[in-house]
């Protein structure tokens, strides 16, 4: 390509030409980026108790905002059935934990993502044959059909009251082991979540995340193009279940219990909010949706008790209507270089 | 062995659920079909419909003028609705109207919860008294249920096919842009459009109402029920929308024979996944487009 193009000769088509070449991410992006991980590692010696569990939370409802951004803001399908993906990996997790002893770790982040992704295949064979509001309805369906299993299968789930189970140590089996304080999990949850962030980055940056995007833009062209539209989009929704797993493990991990609730479509519903509200197709953006969200939930129960929802809801419409793009949505281009 | 008594009590079950669901239904599928939002906020409009009904009942002591405030007031409230937050959306891509109808859904649920507390509320039936059927004791007020939902189901359809506004919204459903070149008022038909559906479902709340209790998480059992029901009988499809409503409530309410009636719900989704694969465009469509 380089003989076939011209020389770019004014500053204006270098810029463009940098701009089209994708020479990946600026100084700014990895100075912005040190600093908020920085700025998390650090939080444990700054916040007090509430707080510090508080942010840790944050990551992981964070983590399960970016899996649903690949499928909501890179492929271009709204998923409602994301909380059987966390609630599976929930469940897998306190499944290992509770039949292996001593409980091992990485087995139940394992045994979630394992979990997790069985059921991601599955709702994928199903759910991409369909376009937009099909698929998200098949979505919502299967979630509330895996909400009714384990809700209903009391022997093996424990139904309603859930499952209750003792937080794994942080170690290498047989090297050393060390019972997670409160920052350790912390700081274990942030590397999880920032090696994931990375890892879904450099997917939606390669040429598989391009088709996917271009999925996005325009279905039938890309279909034209040759590409098997029905495949990339079967990975996608595996992928996005993955992660989505592996932040229900997390979240079993922190707080020692399963319980069915995690399945219910609000789950979905809010994880589909974090996305809009911070950003789609940004993979931060989620992440700070799920931090507004949840900061506007507590400011305000404190006001409204339960019915926190009813201010956070309307906000919610408005930003549907009035700034679709979310938050970081303006700083989309920026972020995907 | 088929216990054929537990199978009749289930059958006319399934046909009065049925009645109910296609009279939800046939408002969520009005709307798709012209405006082409998918509206999540349907069952919690059933649900606060329920509810007005019974703050009217309360206070007049009368079924069916608690009936006819519930609609009024919520038409008004969906229209209201419509012109603030569904209207500025028009254009835009599908996606954005789904959220932004969940988010209306939200609220109108979490508004329940807070105005009329989490202790459902009971609504007297206007019509007691039970018949024998079989083992069981058969409420009347159950067929007086599904009688007047297939009243109104047949008004709707009268009004559509002869009355003037009902001709300018089957135009609009056909062709939007020729419908607003021949002189109808597109937006006014929409805001008309939802108002009726919403008055509907507050007409199918008030109904069920005195079935079970009043409770602010009844909306979403229907909303899902009714977005089944709007595939599997063809998106906009009027008379295919009744016709599966029927068809699921009565698979459903078989179901219940064998397994509890949580577990009967997965009958339904089961239907809408198979029919999806089949013959997507619905299963009571005569030709598939």
């Amino acid at each position: 390509m380089s003989t076939l193009t011209p020389p770019a000769s004014t500053a204006a088509e270098r810029e463009l030409d940098t701009r089209a070449r994708g020479d990946g991410p600026s100084a700014a992006y990895w100075t912005g980026f040190v600093i908020v991980v920085g700025a998390l590692a650090l939080s444990p010696f700054v916040l007090p108790d509430f707080w510090q569990r508080f942010t840790t939370e944050i990551l992981i409802w964070g983590l399960l905002a970016m899996s649903s951004d690949i499928l909501i803001g890179y492929t271009g399908m709204v998923s409602f059935g994301h909380s059987a993906f966390f609630g599976l990996g929930m469940y897998g997790a306190a499944a290992a934990l509770l039949a292996v002893r001593p409980p091992n770790l990485w087995l139940a982040l394992a045994a979630g993502l394992v979990a997790a992704a069985v059921v991601a295949v599955f709702v994928a064979y199903f759910s991409t044959r369909l376009r937009d509001i099909y698929f998200s309805i098949t979505t919502l369906v299967f979630s509330q059909i895996f909400y009714v299993i384990i809700f209903t299968w009391t022997e093996v789930t424990g139904g309603e009251n859930g499952l209750t189970f003792r937080q794994p140590p942080f170690g290498v089996p047989g090297v050393f082991s060390v019972p997670f304080t409160r920052n350790g999990l912390h700081w274990f949850v942030l590397a999880v979540v920032t090696v994931s962030y990375l890892l879904l980055r450099r997917i939606t940056q390669s040429p598989f995340g391009m088709v996917l995007q271009s999925i996005r833009e325009n279905e039938p062209r890309t279909r034209a193009i040759g590409y098997n539209v029905e495949r990339y989009k079967i990975v996608a929704v595996m992928l996005s279940g993955t992660f989505a797993g592996l932040a229900g493990a997390l979240y079993a991990v922190q707080n020692k219990f399963a319980a069915p609730d995690f399945v219910l479509f609000l789950i979905s519903g809010e994880t589909v909010i974090f996305n809009v509200m911070g950003g789609m197709g940004t993979l931060v953006g989620p992440v700070a949706g799920a931090a507004f969200f949840l900061l506007m939930k507590e400011a305000f129960s404190r006001i409204f008790y339960e019915y926190y929802l009813i201010p956070v809801g309307i906000i919610f419409t408005l930003m549907v209507i009035f700034l679709p793009q979310g938050l970081l949505g303006f700083l989309r281009r920026r972020l995907n270089q | 062995m088929i216990p054929v008594d537990q199978v009749i009590v289930q059958i006319v079950n399934g046909l009065v659920n049925g009645m109910i669901l296609a009279l939800v239904a046939s408002g969520l599928t009005l709307i798709f079909g012209i405006m082409d939002i998918v509206n999540f906020a349907h069952g919690d409009l059933f649900m606060l419909g329920a509810y007005v009904g019974t703050t009217a009942f309360l206070t007049t002591g009368n079924f069916w003028v608690a009936l006819a405030v519930s609609v009024v007031t919520m038409a008004m409230l969906g229209a209201a609705l419509q012109v603030t937050a569904l209207r500025p959306l028009v254009g835009r891509d599908p996606l954005t109207t789904i959220l932004a109808t969940f988010g209306i859904s939200l609220v109108i649920q979490n508004y329940a919860l807070w105005q009329y507390g989490p202790v459902p509320r009971k609504i007297l039936e206007p019509v007691t008294g039970h018949f024998r059927l079989f083992y069981v004791e058969y409420p009347w007020y159950r067929i007086v249920i599904a009688l007047m939902s297939a009243a109104i189901i047949g008004g709707l359809y009268l009004f559509m096919k002869y009355g003037k506004h009902g001709i300018w919204i089957r135009a609009t459903t056909q062709d939007r842009v020729m419908a607003s070149a021949m002189g109808i008022p597109v937006p006014w038909v929409h805001t008309v459009v939802f108002a009726i559906g919403a008055a509907m479902a507050a007409a199918s709340g008030v109904l069920f109402g005195p079935t079970v209790g009043v409770n602010h998480a009844m909306g979403f059992d229907f909303t899902l029920r009714a977005f089944v029901v709007v595939v599997v009988g063809g998106m906009g499809n009027l008379g295919g929308s009744i016709l599966a409503s029927i068809f699921i409530s009565l698979l459903e309410s078989l179901a219940t024979i064998w397994v509890s009636p949580a577990q009967a719900v997965i009958v339904s989704f089961v239907a809408l996944i198979l029919t999806l694969l089949i013959r997507p465009t619905g299963l009571f469509v005569p030709t598939p487009k």
